[in-house]
């Protein structure tokens, strides 16, 4: 089967089964399988965080640079966005009439998260091009304090609302936010498979031997920094188009926080890690609501006002237990359905190191170099 | 002028708090690498820790100056087991591993203290008793200093001179000190590391409670969140002063209070509305660690190749 054609059929394949999962988003939906509106919202935030986790796993995971200030580019692309669609919305979608209601407000919607996307590549830019010569926590507090930055100025702009909140139209539906997270995660994934992204790997596994290997860290670290708060920004534009309502505490660092946990807890490096770990911090504190109350004489335990206290309790254990987190650098895919390959000649490794799984000899390296400094 | 040097009082009390919470993440950062973000939530702890002692003791009743003592030790102490408890649970099993790992430990442990308080204690602020007396003292013009001010500083300050001697005049201190030049050469000259980790964290955690009890004395109002915010500037004020370094601790601590004052005080002259408080320490932070990477008195290491 040729490339083009396997491409077409998954794409196919995939935007229909958004197209069910969105008709399913109302309760009679879908031939009366639909789900209720908190399950339909929930499915939305899996997806936007699906985006967050695959774009800041970009940066995090596979660059090597820690950046904790996720949530302020998807502030700036949320804010700017919805500043366009609530002063010229309206005038663009009657522009477009000719295309049908949903084909308006489709238009009205690409166009927000081409505007938010660019606006935060272009915050990505200036916070990057200075903060990327840090390394390590240094650029782990410059990040998060350039987040808190824009934070606190979105919140004293009058025009978008400032402490009072902001109300946006709902462009955003699931088949939006879930088209997107896909296009992320294909996006994402044919960076890291480039060139540019064997670039990235070579900063993380050791910048100075990449930089004398002629890659030009500087360069990559920023691309890879703007890629990254672009889809951040993209994410903002479809939360706030579909939660109706911003609030700059929605974008304080404990987002960040938030998504830096779905990465760690996915495995850093790990696409499939991330969109796992999206998943699980999205759901898991939700399901944590369901546990029982439990009587003990005169008092009653209701365990899920403890949910919180649970989440981060299974936090810890799992940095105790599995340090790498679910997934570690490997990938869970379906390549195993595939018939194995011939061995092509000479890749099996010959050495002290032959059989010993990456992810070990990374970890052991990395103690390595923390031993000495 | 009055004015001025009122606000120069205000912050500098304030800077002082944040310089006792920075100190402790300066030191766990010293000889771990790790940042500590449950070190803001120790500094509620702290407060919370008072609040019980002042309240079951009876201390709220009857102010005294004892009074004022005990509960101060007490939630030190208190406090000082936390983080103990932290270190033994929380950090010891992951310290081998990479940075994320710790860091998010570092989060998850942060989440848990927060929320575990809000359940114990719910989200409602609580009101502080006032443990002394509380008059103000007029200084040169208009210019006042309350007692609860003048507490603070002059704490914070014993406290500081205490640390110092520890760590420079003491055996435990020395052996801090080998710890944080390279912890495991230290290990191999029969240094008890794991103990000294633990005391560290004890030493930072009593001072953070420290800080609590005597914000709550300057500022009554208490509540589970009350140490992200903060938190997060003391561990802007150590990163600002050079993270690792103790003096450098206290001088960022000092510098952003007084900074955050005077935003608040005469920001609007120069066109920075006062609701810019909370950016101030990370804008200054970002102009310090664009300019002097290393922090302004942390030394520059130059990577080896």
């Amino acid at each position: 089967m040729s490339s083009w054609l396997k491409s077409l059929i998954s794409g196919i394949v995939i935007i229909a089964f958004l197209y069910i999962i969105n008709a399913m988003m109302t309760k009679g939906g879908f031939f009366g399988l639909g789900v209720d509106d908190y399950t339909a919202r929930l499915l939305v935030f899996i997806a936007i965080n699906v985006i967050l986790a695959t774009s800041l796993n970009l940066i995090n995971g596979f660059t090597g640079q820690f950046s904790i200030g996720h949530a302020g580019f998807m502030a700036v692309g949320a804010y700017s966005s919805a500043y366009f669609t609530v002063n010229h919305g309206k005038q663009l979608e009657s522009t477009f009439s000719f295309l049908g209601e949903t084909g308006a407000s489709s238009v009205v919607l690409l166009v927000a998260i081409l505007i938010g996307a660019l606006v935060a590549a272009i915050a990505g830019l200036i916070v990057g091009i200075p903060s990327l010569r840090l390394k390590g926590d240094y650029l782990a507090i410059v990040t998060l304090g350039f987040a808190e930055i824009i934070r606190i100025v979105i919140l004293n702009i009058d025009a978008v609302g400032g402490a009072t909140g902001y109300q946006v139209p709902g462009y955003a539906n699931f088949l939006w936010v879930g088209f997107f997270a896909v296009i992320t995660v294909v996006v994402v994934h044919n960076i890291v498979k480039s060139d540019t992204g064997r670039a990235l790997v070579s900063i993380r596994e050791d910048e100075l031997a990449a930089e004398a290997m002629g890659v030009h860290t500087t360069r990559y670290k920023v691309i890879s920094f703007v890629i990254s708060s672009a889809f951040a920004g993209i994410a903002g534009v479809l939360f706030a188009h579909y939660n109706k309502f911003l609030s700059t505490n929605d974008f304080q660092f404990i987002k960040s926080f938030e998504v830096i946990i779905m990465i760690v807890l996915g495995g850093m490096g790990s696409m499939t890690g991330a969109i796992v770990g999206a998943i699980v911090v999205t759901l898991l504190p939700e399901l944590l609501r369901n546990l029982p109350d439990i009587q003990m004489g005169a008092t009653v335990f209701k365990f899920a006002d403890l949910r919180l206290v649970i989440f981060a309790l299974i936090l810890i254990l799992t940095m105790i237990l599995r340090p790498q987190g679910i997934f570690g650098t490997n990938e869970f895919g379906l390549s195993w359905l595939k018939r194995p390959r011939s061995k092509d000649e000479g890749t099996s490794a010959v050495g002290a190191d032959a059989g010993a799984p990456i992810a070990e000899q990374k970890e052991a390296k990395r103690m390595q170099s923390e031993d000495e400094d | 002028m009055d004015t001025f040097v009122q606000q120069l009082i205000n912050g500098l009390t304030i800077g002082s708090i944040y310089a006792l919470i920075a100190l402790g993440y300066t030191m766990v950062y010293g000889i771990l690498r790790l940042i500590n973000f449950a070190h803001g939530d120790v500094y509620m702890v702290g407060a919370y820790a008072g609040f019980m002692l002042a309240t079951y003791l009876g201390f709220a009743a009857n102010p005294s100056i004892f009074g004022f003592i005990v509960v101060l030790f007490g939630s030190m102490a208190i406090a000082a087991l936390i983080g103990m408890a932290i270190e033994r649970f929380a950090y010891r099993p992951v310290r081998k591993f990479s940075r994320m790992t710790t860091l998010i430990t570092a989060i998850g442990m942060s989440l848990f203290i927060e929320y575990l308080f809000v359940f114990i204690f719910s989200g409602t602020p609580r009101s502080f008793p006032s443990l002394l007396p509380n008059d103000n003292f007029t200084l040169f013009g208009n210019a006042t200093i309350s007692t609860s001010q003048l507490l603070i500083f002059v704490i914070s300050i014993l406290l500081m001179i205490g640390l110092q001697w520890i760590i420079f005049k003491t055996k435990i201190g020395k052996a801090m000190r080998a710890v944080s030049f390279n912890l495991n050469s230290a290990k191999l000259m029969g240094v008890n590391t794991d103990f000294i980790i633990a005391f560290t964290f004890a030493l930072g955690s009593a001072l953070a409670a420290a800080g609590g009890v005597l914000t709550a004395q300057y500022n009554p109002k208490i509540e589970p969140l009350m140490g992200i915010i903060t938190g997060l500037k003391a561990f802007v004020a150590a990163v600002l002063g050079g993270i690792g370094n103790i003096p450098g601790a206290v001088l960022g601590g000092l510098l952003i209070g007084a900074a955050e004052t005077l935003v608040v005080g005469y920001g609007s002259y120069i066109g920075i509305p006062s609701t810019y408080r909370d950016a101030v320490a990370f804008a200054i932070l970002i102009l310090v660690l664009l300019i002097r990477p290393a922090g302004l008195l942390g030394s520059n290491v130059q990577e080896k190749v």
